[in-house]
């Protein structure tokens, strides 16, 4: 007798509302600052006022005298630290000793000097006030083009010039290339420093524990383990009696994509004293201190024929390093490398990346990380070619896009794209806004001697990170499935989300594999001590490479279910679906509850099996996965005052299949926000001195409510051959297209005052420049 | 030198004597033990410490203790009922995703409630503008707009 089985509504694909918010709508979450542990003291960093200069003395005897100062340390207090550690490898690469606290030299204003601790954090602020550091100013240098010039001054007075690394990366044949062309378009292109600015800057509490030797450290990360593994190498402790836990994390964008000085040093701190101590950086630190994103000036060059064919591209890349190398610095503008073909079929690059010390802070990981200076570069060329060729920019986009025959698409950057269908996306975005007829709208507008500007961007990312061989630290990630005995089902995932979402996407996964419900499923991470080693979260991984382990931890929990069912159902004809184990013969049930009970009683167990309903899975990636996707802007610049109006955003984004289609909308709007915030407002600006000029928020654009436009998001689906989920990613998708969107739909409103190019950000007071220069 | 300060917070009295300099959102946080309300940028400028004072959205960031003497404090623990019945702002960060990281979301749910409030049926752009003095660096306050307008419309 077959058995009719209802399916139960399947959640993975719908729109559910997140597990996680209760505790973060009623602000009884706990991020780092909640945390407060007995006898725990405070410290607050002195830090340098200088860009470079070098310390002739440092005088704590006021600060030590304070009552309440429970101890002060200077660069002379830290040795057997080791120092703050670079994760990437380049061949001849200059690798600067990173000190956790500055030794005879300071590098970049915010430079950590001495540490107060103190019972009270105000007290601790006093003191660090009464600490007298004694500068000798030496020669800065902060802009990178001026820190390769003849006789600059060096950063690292050890070596002679300020190059940390030159990249060299060729694919095809660019002599030909440029040989067939008959048409080259050159332009210079910046990337500008950028502040990641999470709304939470980071925290550390550190608790050293000295009769087990071991130290528990709270930090807000996105790579607890990680993390853990380079402070128990750092701080001489073993590593499996350093726990490093990260509660609930206000942000990250990939700056907290690192191993900091300050979490070292609070662990120095803790074992040094006995207590716990607590550091919180303030927002003016956050911005001083804390890693930017971007900083690239870039030179481009691309040939191609009249017909808009495109024959290949060359690049020389001025890296801003800053002062230091953080945890993958280096590496960053490698990336951009990678993708700098975008979704176009040629196969010529040429690109040299010089990596150059400046007396600033250091650049690393900010979403997207090098992905979206590449795309800003080939979207800004392919828009100037089609203006030298007097060819509609989606025109020329469609004429190069790989085809979806072409799939994997192996790049001239050695990538092999995984799956697409570029033309289907762009036409999705052009139909959603109408584009025919706003071109003659643009007409009419331009006679009227209006500025209205139609942008595109055809974006191309590669993301789940990645493939081991391609990544520094593993490219894999965990996930451990707990069935308890009642059947309620513990997931601990290596990944570590902060407000992307994974405690409720992976519930929904976990409750469709298992037929529970999902409120019957805990989502645990962060917390070295309960989870499994795990990569953590950066790169738009979490679904694409923690989903897929989940996913074959389930069927690995599924198959046990069914051994249990078959024992239980005395029949070898059982299927697990929708929660309960079926015999087909006799149409007898059995529930997952049930058998979860009876794998931990153990009274009778299946042929070879173990009690209990635990299953871990290690899952590496064989590629990376492509997202992709069309940005198309509509804007209108003011010619009296430069301002310029958003009119229309329609992005179309394919992330392959989905999860929770309104977790990825949200990840879509921010990204865009970040984004439009490097296109139009953010810029990170130091001065020749070193002093970080929009250094608050007061000086720092942010994208307010206000600024941002509506953004109308869609979607193409292509799922991704790389997974079993045929999940892509979306974390730095909206990042990643929206800024040569919104850069493109200015220059084509100024297109016809003759303005070629402008650099980012496009303020105002730089379009109403150009008008006027032009005019 | 410390100076006494009695105040009500979320219906309930708190009596303590405070340093003159201690900021108000130190004394909800550490003294009072309310840790829902966040310091994002001792500046004023981001809104993740608003609560409401006297009735007011006001940022505790920027105000001492003893100037909170004597007021009237809601904070993001005092709106959901005593049984827990959330707000109705808060159902509808819920339902619209209206965070993410959660982090600046006690304070823009402050100043959203203080919006509808003021303007029950807010347009979109009033609602933005509304929303200017808090910053949210995940949303892109698409959906945070869809959240206030939703509450009106419940009648929040």
């Amino acid at each position: 007798m077959a058995t009719t089985v209802t399916n139960i509504e399947k959640l993975v694909g719908k729109r559910i509302r997140r597990k996680e918010d209760p505790r973060l709508i009623t602000g009884t979450a706990t991020y780092v600052e909640d945390i407060k542990l007995p006898g725990m003291h405070h410290a607050v960093i002195v830090r340098s006022p200088h860009g470079a200069a070098n310390i002739k003395g440092v005088d704590i005897s006021k600060a030590a005298a304070l009552p309440g100062v429970a101890a002060v340390f200077t660069g002379a207090d830290i040795t057997g630290v080791g120092s703050v550690v670079c994760g990437a490898d380049l061949p001849g690469l200059r690798k600067p000793v990173h000190h956790i606290l500055a030794q005879s030299r300071v590098y970049y204003v915010g430079h950590p000097v001495a540490v107060v601790v103190a019972t009270d954090r105000y007290i601790a602020a006093d003191g660090a006030d009464l600490v007298e550091v004694d500068y000798e100013v030496t020669q800065a240098v902060t802009d990178p083009e001026k820190a390769l010039a003849e006789g600059a001054p060096a950063v690292h007075p050890e070596w002679p010039d300020n190059k940390a690394f030159v990249f060299l990366q060729k694919g095809g044949d660019m002599e030909k290339a440029f040989a067939d062309a008959e048409v080259v378009v050159k332009q210079r292109i910046t990337s500008q420093r950028l502040v990641p600015n999470a709304m939470e800057t980071r925290g550390v509490v550190a608790d050293w524990l000295q009769a087990e030797h071991s130290l528990t450290l709270f930090t807000s990360t996105q790579i607890p383990h990680l993390a853990r593994t380079i402070l128990a190498g750092q701080l001489g402790i073993d590593e499996n009696r350093v726990r490093v836990v990260a509660p609930e994390v206000g942000g990250g964008f990939g700056s907290k994509l690192n191993v900091y000085a300050e979490e070292a040093l609070m662990g120095f701190i803790s074992r040094k004293i006995g207590k716990p101590v607590k550091w919180i950086e303030s927002r003016r630190e956050n911005f001083l201190v804390t890693i930017h994103g971007r900083g690239h000036v870039d030179y481009f060059e691309i040939a191609a024929k009249r017909d808009g064919t495109i024959l290949g591209l060359k690049l020389k890349l001025i890296q801003d390093l800053g002062a230091y190398h953080q945890l993958l610095t280096p590496a960053i503008p490698t990336l951009s490398v990678l993708m700098m073909p975008g979704l176009y079929n040629f196969r010529n690059i040429d690109a040299e990346v010089i990596g150059t010390f400046t007396n600033c802070v250091p650049t690393d990981a900010y979403r997207g990380a090098g992905r979206p200076e590449a795309t800003h570069g080939i979207e800004r060329m392919v828009d100037l070619l089609a203006a030298e060729l007097n060819m509609d920019p989606a025109v020329i986009r469609f004429k190069n896009f790989v085809q979806p025959d072409q799939f994997p698409f192996p790049t001239a950057t050695g990538l092999n794209y995984d799956s697409g269908d570029y033309g289907a996306t762009l036409q999705k975005a052009l139909d959603t806004i109408g584009y025919d007829d706003l071109r003659k709208q643009q007409a009419a507008a331009r006679l009227e001697g209006r500025l209205m500007g139609i942008g595109i961007s055809t974006y191309g990312e590669l993301c789940a990170f990645g493939p081991s061989p391609a990544t520094p630290a593993g490219g894999w990630e965990s996930a451990t499935v707990r069935v308890e005995p009642s059947g309620k089902v513990t997931i601990h995932t290596g990944t570590s989300p902060h407000g992307q979402g994974q405690e409720t996407s992976f519930a929904q996964l976990a409750a469709d594999e298992l037929g529970v419900s999902m409120d019957d499923i805990v989502v645990l991470h962060g917390d070295t001590s309960v989870i499994p080693y795990g990569i953590g979260t950066f790169g738009s991984r979490n679904t694409a490479v923690g989903g897929p382990a989940l996913f074959y931890a389930l069927q690995d929990i599924k198959e046990k279910v069914k051994k249990f069912g078959k024992m239980l159902l005395k029949s070898e004809n059982v299927v697990f679906e929708n929660g309960k184990c079926t015999c087909q013969v006799s149409g007898k049930e059995v529930t997952f509850q049930t058998i979860a009970g009876a794998a931990y009683r153990a009274m009778q167990l299946p042929p070879d099996t173990d009690p209990g309903l635990v299953a871990t899975k290690f899952w590496e990636p064989s590629n990376f996965a492509f997202p992709f996707g069309a940005h198309i802007i509509v804007s209108e610049v003011d010619r009296e005052t430069g301002q310029i109006e958003i009119k229309r955003y329609v992005a179309v984004d394919d992330i392959g299949n989905q999860l929770n289609p309104l977790l990825v909308e949200g990840q879509v709007h921010g990204g865009a926000a970040q984004g439009l915030g490097q296109a139009l407002w953010e810029h990170g600006i130091y001065d020749d001195n070193g002093q970080l000029m929009t250094g608050e928020f007061m000086d720092y654009a942010m994208p307010r409510a206000s600024m941002m436009p509506w953004v109308e998001c869609s979607h193409t689906t292509t799922p991704s051959p790389v997974n079993p989920l045929g999940v892509k990613g979306v974390g730095e998708a909206g990042t990643i297209g929206s800024t040569p969107a919104m850069v493109n739909s200015v220059m084509d409103a100024l297109m016809p005052l003759g303005i070629r190019h402008l650099d980012m950000p496009l303020t105002p007071e730089k379009v109403w420049k150009a008008i006027n220069g032009a005019a | 030198m410390t100076r006494a300060i009695s105040l009500t917070i979320n219906g309930k009295h708190y009596e303590h004597d405070v340093e003159p300099r201690l900021l108000l959102i130190h004394y909800l946080r550490e003294v009072a033990g309310l840790t829902g309300s966040h310091m994002g940028c001792e500046t004023s400028l981001c809104g993740a410490c608003t609560v409401e004072l006297d009735g007011k959205a006001i940022k505790s960031c920027t105000m001492f203790a003893v100037q909170a003497n004597g007021a009237n404090i809601v904070t993001i623990e005092g709106l959901a009922s005593p049984e827990g019945k959330l707000h109705p702002m808060q159902e509808a960060f819920w339902n619209e995703h209206a965070l993410q990281c959660g982090f600046c979301t006690p304070g823009m749910i402050m100043v959203s409630k203080q919006i509808v409030e003021r303007n029950p049926s807010p347009t979109d752009t009033e609602i933005r503008e509304g929303l200017d003095g808090n910053i949210c660096r995940c949303t892109g306050y698409q959906h945070i707009v869809n959240a206030v307008r939703t509450a009106a419309k419940a009648g929040a």
